[in-house]
């Protein structure tokens, strides 16, 4: 007999969903007028019903919004509003296995990662930003102490609350008023943080929750009574989005796409460096943004770093979300799970060689197989396009500066990778890559004070630290 | 002798192939490491790795005070770990001082024990300072006395000081003591040797030399047995199967005092050297107290009360 | 009275530390406050605009790679050559915009100040926007700004020697270099500026200066693809809007200031975080 790990799947009795969901809208639920079902991806169970907002809800969430915003958060001194921040910070700490367990059925997201690395680092952001409520003064940077006033959020499917810490936490520390609309397929833990809100006594219409999809966003980014607009997805509705506010005076902030090179050296800790390979793409499902998604080989040790990485990705547990020992979950969407299938198969058609980790998919869900392409050229599209899945592109190089060179042959620079024992190499290589965020001998960590965000085509503005905070405060002599 | 063909016994040469080994990120390892311990081993799996763990032990006695009668007793133990349960299986050996393999061979051979290894700690263990005729004698005494597996500490000041080759010439003349005679265990106590990437170093340098199995350490120095040093352990003879298709055994020894440190070291194993290693003949645990947690465990699953202590012997 | 005739001087663009006429071969006329012929400055074009970036580009990485202490000493040259040629700015202001000569002095005195101010910046902007972050875990985690690349500026219409010193200063201060389009109606400071820059150890291509009309290349340099960021200041606010949906085609960062500040500076830096583990 051999070591078969039986099932351990977490308990699903810790939640309690709702067969039907409204808006969270001046700090009450009000029902919604349509509504579309929300699955869970693994099984294609559906959770429950989702309120599209249209115009009508839009605009009450505003109205909510300013109200909060002029007769109460404004006035409120920054030391108050700290400890609302850290309210919510416990809150969800308290609650932390509920949202785990919603987030994974929610989104597909292994339950190791959701209890692991979303729900916590979650709470750390309201933590790590409580602090600034009352310190504005010192964020520096060129920006002035005041907030921009109503901000409109609009985020992914990939890290549901934890992207919704990033952008909330931010911006009410600094004293805006938010309506957050979550992605169309996991609005369910963004509806269980509306609790928390109304638990931690939040003032009524400081955050708001309106739930719908990209027609309900495109009513935010265009209402005339938002002035800040924080998104975070691809950057083709970045795009989208950059040119509907150009004639505006919102101020706008965008966390985009990217196809991050992860770069191994001949020197590098070749085993530390597999398992950071396997971090950076099969993490999530490889629906991250900064995934290390190209990677970049010295040929000299290119044979020995995929055999070894072929071994290590057969061994991921593809499965369950909910059972505590898989690694990899479902593919968050249909939608989603037929343009990894469509990239792919581009793939195989442009000449590159595909190999798959050996696993049993389950029968019913969304999945994808850990999967690599070698062979793979600077012209190949998967070596160029998002894939957003656990799919990875594997090019070779002969000298460092080729490798930077490959590395940043892209219009996206959100983040890269760099493998090497060699300090000066790193720090020189740190240097040259076009990426805001840099991951030397690991990959995929993050942090609420590390400032994280794009060049190029991957975004403007930054999320974390100081340089995240002043994104939601007015700049000083900019117009 | 050969050494696999990756070196040729000079000192040049083994510093030449030390430096070809990659270097071990101990954030990284001790991330990896630390994932792998929250692998959640439950119910038929459970069952399955305490049982398998079990029959991994080698159950220590290294003390001072150790007489005939104590490694009588740990003898008996080591036979029918559970008196009242004829289906727990033995252990895989015991280990003692080499004063005491002569009573434990003859007590285990008494008692129907004769499949149970006796392995001796040897070369002026645990702290391996004596001359190289000391180290000799203690263990063709351990030999003459009938041990199966010797455990023999390698020469920590001389690795540390950089003296590979004597280091490399040490294991290879109790290599070549032992012969076919006894199986070789190489003790490094890597909480001396202090870095992963001394432990990578360590364990290549013992797997060219000859060794059998690799072991962490002695029990005496903590941090022993600890889950990265065990992993990179694991990685080192997984990497040397892939050089030589042969397959290096991995013995970790203290700290792993109870049902859910074994499960975690059976996790590393199989994740990282893969299921091959997951026998006997290739994993071993080094340990004492651990054998009755892993009995109060298996009673807990058999019955499912919550195990006494009351109810293990304490042999 | 002299009746020596002046010898006039030919205004031509500054691309890649030379002075080329425009591609276009097109002029435009210059006359003073009080109707008199002065200049028939070049009416550059979008390719003009082209050869700019293609040289900007080039000059970037190095620019970049020199040191913070470099490029201030170079900055700092700049002020030393604007101060030795204060006359002949005060001149050239006075007779195209009609200003006073004191005002036009301070104008220039202003600039010279301004541009030592910059100077000042190269070493400091990483104690200023660079941060080590205390991430919970065995990491060393900082951020740096780096320059972003390659930036086309407007400069404002006035005043057209101090409009265009922060038009270009701020840009370079961090590593960028800048194409920068001078004031329409005064653009013979910023020619004559070109000059000092030629004589200021600049490397070529870092600094490119283009005369001409806002509306025909502010498009161009909006929707250029390998311009990474623009300083609107210049171009009248009612046209912002149609410039920035024309630069969102590669997420351009577009700017508009009102003064000369270090967020200023900042606004065309890119932060960096790197990540390194901490162990043995």
């Amino acid at each position: 007999m051999s070591f078969e790990y039986a099932p351990a799947p977490e308990s699903r009795s810790v939640v309690s969903i709702k067969p039907k969901y409204g808006h969270f809208i001046g700090g009450k639920f009000v029902t919604g007028a349509k509504h579309f079902p929300t699955i869970n991806p693994a099984t294609e169970e559906v959770l429950s019903h989702i309120a599209l907002a249209g115009k009508a809800e839009v605009d009450a969430a505003v109205k909510a919004a300013r109200q909060a915003y002029t007769s109460t958060w404004s006035k409120m001194a920054g030391k108050e509003r700290g400890k609302y921040l850290f309210r919510i910070a416990r809150i969800l700490q308290e609650r932390a296995r509920e949202f785990a367990v919603l987030e994974t059925l929610d989104n597909g997201k292994p339950i190791r990662e959701s209890r692991d690395v979303d729900v916590p680092l979650a709470a750390a952001h309201f933590f790590y930003h409580a602090g600034w409520a009352d310190k504005l003064e010192f964020a520096g940077l060129g920006t002035s102490t005041k907030p921009h006033g109503v901000a409109g959020q609009i985020i992914p499917w990939n890290f549901p609350l934890l992207m919704l810490a990033w952008k909330v936490a931010p911006a009410l520390a600094a004293g805006n008023t938010v309506v957050l609309k979550p992605a169309e397929s996991t609005s369910l833990t963004a509806l269980l943080f509306a609790e928390v809100c109304q638990q931690a006594e939040l003032p009524a219409g400081v955050v708001n929750i309106v739930t719908g999809d990209g027609s309900t966003g495109a009513l935010i980014v265009n209402h005339p009574g938002i002035d800040k607009i924080a998104f975070t997805g691809s950057t083709e509705v970045g795009k989208l989005i950059a040119r509907a506010v150009a004639p505006t005076h919102k101020s706008v902030t965008l966390e985009l796409g990217g196809k991050a090179a992860n770069i191994v050296f001949e020197d590098a800790a070749i085993d530390e460096a597999i398992e950071g390979i396997v971090n950076g793409i099969f993490f999530n499902q490889g629906h991250v943004c900064c995934a290390g998604s190209r990677l970049i080989l010295q040929e000299s040790v290119a044979e020995e770093v995929l055999d070894k990485l072929k071994v290590r990705m057969a061994k991921i547990r593809v499965g369950d979300p909910l059972d505590k020992n898989t690694d990899l979950g479902a593919i968050n969407s249909k939608e989603q799970l037929l343009k990894i299938r469509e990239l792919s198969a581009i793939g195989d058609s442009e000449g590159a060689q595909r190999w798959s980790a050996p696993c049993e998919l389950p029968k019913k869900g969304f999945w994808f197989a850990p999967t690599i392409f070698t062979g793979v050229t600077q012209s190949h599209r998967i070596a160029r396009e998002e894939i957003f899945g656990p799919v990875l592109s594997v090019l070779t190089f002969r000298t460092p500066q080729e490798a930077i060179d490959k590395a940043n042959n892209t219009p996206f620079g959100l983040s890269a990778g760099i493998w090497s024992e060699k300090g000066s190499r790193i720090l020189w290589a740190s240097q040259q890559l076009r990426a805001g965020v840099v991951w030397a001998n690991t990959f995929n960590k993050f942090d609420p004070t590390s400032p994280f965000g794009g060049y190029k085509e991957s975004g403007w503005g930054r999320e974390g630290g100081r340089h995240g905070l002043s994104a939601y405060l007015k700049g000083v002599g900019h117009e | 002798m050969s050494y696999y063909g990756l070196v040729d016994g000079s000192d040049a040469s083994l510093k030449g192939f030390l430096k070809t080994l990659s270097g071990v990120d101990q954030v990284g390892a001790d991330a990896r490491a630390a994932m792998l311990a929250t692998r959640s081993i439950k119910t038929t799996s459970k069952r399955w790795a305490i049982d398998t763990a079990i029959s991994m032990v080698d159950l220590t006695t290294l003390e001072g005070a150790d007489t005939p009668g104590k490694v009588q007793a740990l003898c008996t133990k080591a036979v029918r770990p559970d008196p009242s349960d004829s289906t727990v299986p033995s252990v895989g050996a015991v280990c003692v001082y080499n004063d005491m393999v002569g009573i434990a061979r003859q007590h285990l051979d008494l008692i129907g024990g004769g499949h149970v290894g006796v392995a001796a700690v040897s070369t002026a263990f645990p702290s391996g300072r004596a001359s190289i005729e000391v180290k000799i004698q203690d263990t063709k005494d351990a030999l003459d006395a009938g041990a199966s597996e010797i455990d023999m500490v390698i020469d920590r000041g001389a690795f540390l000081s950089g003296k590979y080759i004597d280091v490399f010439n040490e294991i290879v003349l109790i290599r070549e003591l032992c012969g076919k005679r006894a199986h070789l265990k190489v003790i490094f106590e890597t909480g001396e040797l202090v870095t992963y990437d001394n432990v990578r170093k360590a364990s290549f340098l013992a797997m060219v030399a000859g060794a059998d199995f690799i072991k962490t350490s002695t029990g005496k120095v903590a941090p022993a047995a600890t889950p990265p040093v065990v992993l990179v352990m694991l990685e080192a003879v997984r990497d040397f199967y892939a050089m030589t298709q042969v397959r290096i055994g991995v013995k970790p020894a203290g700290g792993i005092r109870n049902t859910k440190d074994a499960i975690k070291q059976l996790v590393l194993v199989n994740e990282t050297a893969g299921p091959e290693w997951l026998t006997p003949s290739l994993f071993r645990i080094g340990a004492s107290a651990l054998l009755n947690d892993l009995l109060m465990q298996r009673m807990k699953m058999d019955d499912g009360y919550y195990a006494s202590p009351a109810y293990v012997t304490i042999d | 009275m002299s009746n020596r005739i002046d010898v006039k001087k030919t205004y031509k663009l500054f691309i890649n530390g030379a002075f080329p006429r425009t591609e276009s071969g097109r002029t435009y006329e210059i006359k003073s406050a009080k109707g008199v012929f002065i200049a028939n400055p070049c009416q550059a074009s979008r390719k003009d605009l082209k050869d700019a970036v293609v040289a900007a580009r080039a000059a970037q990485p190095g620019w970049n790679k020199a040191s913070a202490y470099n490029k201030g000493q170079i900055l700092y040259r700049l002020a030393e050559m604007l101060e030795g040629r204060r006359a002949q700015f005060v001149d050239e202001i006075t007779s195209v915009t009609g200003v006073t000569k004191i005002k036009a002095e301070k104008e220039v005195t202003e600039s010279v100040d301004r541009l030592v101010w910059y100077a000042g910046w190269t070493d400091k902007l990483s104690s200023l926007s660079g941060a080590l972050n205390p991430v919970a875990g065995p990491y060393y985690n900082f951020t740096i700004p780096e320059s972003m690349g390659v930036i086309a500026a407007i400069a404002p219409e006035t005043p057209s020697l101090l409009g265009l010193i922060d038009s270009i200063a701020p840009i370079i201060v961090g590593g960028n270099t800048v194409i920068v389009l001078a004031s329409t109606k005064a653009p013979l400071s910023a020619m004559s500026f070109a000059e000092v820059i030629a004589t200021s150890d600049v490397p070529a291509g870092v600094i490119n200066i283009l005369t001409g009309k806002k509306d025909e290349i502010a498009p161009w340099m909006a929707s250029h693809m390998d311009i990474d960021g623009l300083d609107i200041s210049g171009l009248a606010p009612k046209t912002h809007g149609e410039v920035r949906v024309a630069g969102a085609e590669n997420l351009k960062r577009i700017y508009s200031f009102k003064s000369a500040d270090p967020g200023r500076i900042l606004a065309f830096l890119e932060n960096k975080t790197v990540w390194h583990p901490i162990g043995l």
